[in-house]
């Protein structure tokens, strides 16, 4: 015979244990009940999507891949002004700036242009301040692309190649 | 007359000798004080171009209690004995004060995430603190032909604001000038006479005495946002000025060396060409240590670390830090 355990407090309720039933000490009704459930699942909407053939459509305010813009003559926006990097809480973001020479005029918009812009995306949180801060309207987080998945450190550093939008001919 | 002038300035009271003008006054007694953009301190003469230091007095001397008809120039007037000067307290000054804003922001190009003054600039200040969000102007800013002024300072004249600290600082400074404002009225602008180039070992600190990006340093052009570099207190030993300095630095490297400013934004000690252009190495100067900022300045923004000098030093910057 068990023995009651001992209560620490007199706050314990005592509660009565009614005797089973005949229907629940054969219980096959259980079983039945359970295996019905469980074939009710079979009918319903799958939870999971077969991923690579089928794509979830993303939120329309998902904040992913960064891309540095263009403006309508296809010149870059960024002007390496060091506000997205000020934003940033994650300090990902670093910038080298380089003066525009005169027969650059139609690569960067303003006289002065970021020569290197990086973005560590595993320091990145993508809070997206930094499009916020952006005075030119320069950076933005796609809503389509997020960060593709690596094995080198290296591979999450983003520099221009990987962040300005590319050239698009009218 | 050798009895100091009692003056009250929104409400608190200040004995200051004949002479003072509101603005000296209320630089004294602290606070708000009125800003200025043209009137400078150090250089005797300037002030009463930029209209920004507008103040109300509200009762002229003890011997006449009438107040003065219209605003006057804080930098350019002088206290009486009984004076009541209403500067903040007044909506009417404020008011002024945003429309004389507005007009200076008329041809002031938006450019301040080019314009490698931002961050600190007196006239950036100026307007985050009574500009307007929008400009009601539709006509087109002025446009200038890009002049080349010489090897170390840059000039972006459709930034300038026309307030002469520049020219008053070469001509108490460096003896002789150079460069000056040629034309009148609308079409006025600095510029040196046909393209010569301001060389004189003093000429750098016009860049420090200008409070907007007109005139910055060509050596630090778009090497570095303000708020990314730290500044530190250094000094070395000069022949020309008194070697005191301010170095702003980005890890271990020297990006830009300017003159010491005071609480109101004013070199006290200018320094020479070959101390702010010259020396950019750590070795060149003795690190005194990190300068005092504004906590509200972007500057105040960055991350404070003392730099690697030397073994030493970085030894004495962990103990700090811990």
């Amino acid at each position: 015979m068990m023995q009651q355990a001992k209560t620490l407090t007199n706050r314990a309720k005592l509660m009565p244990r009614k005797p089973l039933t005949f229907s629940e000490r054969i219980y096959l009704p259980a079983i039945f009940k359970g295996m019905g459930i469980t074939l009710s699942h079979l009918f319903r909407k799958k939870a999971t999507i077969s991923y690579p053939d089928k794509v979830r459509p993303m939120s329309k305010v998902f904040r992913g891949l960064h891309v540095l813009k263009r403006d309508e003559r296809g010149a870059e926006r960024c002007t390496a002004c060091g506000l997205c990097a000020l934003a940033c809480p994650a300090e990902a973001i670093t910038m080298t700036a380089a003066e525009r020479k005169p027969h650059e005029k139609q690569l960067y918009r303003e006289e002065k242009y970021a020569a290197v812009y990086e973005i560590n995306m595993l320091r990145c949180i993508f809070c997206g301040l930094c499009e916020e801060a952006c005075p030119k309207a320069a950076i933005f987080l796609q809503n389509d692309v997020m960060a593709p998945p690596s094995f080198e450190r290296e591979d999450f550093i983003y520099g221009k190649d990987r962040l300005v939008e590319p050239f698009q001919k009218n | 007359m050798s009895d100091l002038l009692k003056v009250t300035i929104d409400g608190k009271s200040i004995e200051v000798p004949p002479g003072t003008t509101i603005m000296q006054a209320a630089r004294q007694l602290g606070g708000k004080y009125p800003p200025a953009m043209c009137y400078y301190e150090p250089l005797k003469n300037t002030g009463g171009k930029c209209r920004v230091c507008l103040v109300k007095v509200a009762q002229t001397s003890e011997a006449n209690p009438r107040p003065m008809p219209k605003l006057v120039a804080s930098c350019i007037t002088r206290v009486e004995h009984g004076m009541v000067v209403e500067n903040e307290t007044s909506p009417e000054v404020l008011d002024a004060r945003n429309g004389v804003v507005e007009f200076l922001l008329i041809n002031h190009p938006l450019d301040c995430p080019v314009c490698d003054q931002a961050g600190e600039c007196d006239l950036q200040n100026l307007s985050y603190e009574h500009g307007h969000e929008q400009t009601r102007y539709e006509e087109g800013r002025r446009e200038f032909e890009r002049i080349d002024i010489g090897p170390y300072v840059q000039l972006h004249m459709t930034r300038c604001i026309l307030c002469y600290r520049c020219v008053y600082a070469a001509d108490q400074l460096t003896g002789q000038r150079v460069h000056g404002v040629l034309n009148r009225g609308d079409v006025s602008e600095i510029g040196t006479y046909i393209q010569q180039s301001i060389e004189n070992e003093f000429s750098g600190n016009i860049i420090d005495v200008c409070p907007v990006g007109a005139l910055t340093d060509k050596t630090y052009r778009f090497k570095q946002r303000v708020w990314f570099s730290k500044p530190f207190d250094a000094h070395r030993d000069c022949d020309k000025c008194c070697g005191k300095v301010v170095l702003w630095m980005k890890g271990d490297a020297i990006i830009r060396v300017t003159a010491r400013k005071n609480e109101f934004g004013e070199v006290t000690d200018f320094i020479c060409n070959d101390c702010r252009f010259e020396h950019k190495q750590a070795s060149d100067w003795s690190i005194e240590g990190p300068r005092d900022i504004i906590p509200e300045s972007v500057i105040g923004a960055n991350k404070y670390e003392l730099p690697v000098v030397s073994p030493a030093v970085n030894v004495d910057a962990k103990f700090v830090s811990e």
